[in-house]
């Protein structure tokens, strides 16, 4: 079974991912888990945007 | 007129939580390492255990599912040396994807090479989840 994902996608999936790893481990009590957790996962996501709009500025 | 002043004492910072005996510092990572969320699990930190468990896994069988590559050892190129050094933190993953002749990647698909950085990935997050139960282990963290 072959799964294509869009780069995007992939990059949610992976932001998803590593953010509640970082948020569990990274941080002490619940309440603080899950707002480092969905810090990571905000700052994973808008770095793509951020990025993909980089690229597009030095593409035209 | 007698000074009121207390002598100095020296304090010893408390530990964040209560260790667990000896045996679980080694047994706890080394579950962990094995099977990802289980050093949680064994010390009873259910929702941590099964979230890690569940985030590290999917994203490896993501990795799988989207023909990413499994290094082997190897003491050839640096970044394939730490390629390996990545998908071998993933553990038990690792052994039964080695065992079933998975991973070899497919370069005819475009997100082989997503893949291959998704197996890594998850191997490193479950070097940092062995951690973090290790603390727990050593009552580091509660």
């Amino acid at each position: 079974m072959t799964l294509e994902l869009s780069h995007f996608s992939a990059a949610v999936l992976f932001s998803l991912f590593a953010s509640v790893v970082f948020g569990i481990t990274q941080r002490n009590t619940a309440r603080e888990q899950l707002r480092y957790g969905m810090y990571c996962f905000v700052m994973f996501a808008g770095g793509v945007f951020v990025a993909g709009w980089v690229m597009w500025i030095l593409r035209h | 007129m007698a000074n009121s002043v207390k002598p100095a004492v020296a304090e010893t910072p408390k530990p964040l939580a209560t260790p667990a005996s000896p045996s679980m510092s080694v047994i706890a990572p080394a579950i962990a390492w094995l099977i990802p969320g289980a050093g949680h699990l064994i010390q009873k930190r259910w929702i941590r255990g099964l979230l890690l468990m569940a985030s590290i896994t999917t994203m490896f069988i993501l990795g799988l599912m989207m023909q990413g590559r499994v290094y082997l050892p190897n003491g050839g190129d640096i970044l394939d040396i730490l390629g390996f050094v990545g998908d071998v933190g993933a553990g038990g993953l690792y052994i039964v994807t080695r065992v079933q002749g998975w991973g070899h990647g497919a370069i005819a698909h475009a997100t082989a090479d997503y893949g291959t950085k998704f197996l890594i990935v998850a191997g490193l997050l479950n070097f940092i989840s062995a951690a973090d139960a290790y603390h727990i282990a050593i009552g580091k963290k509660p």
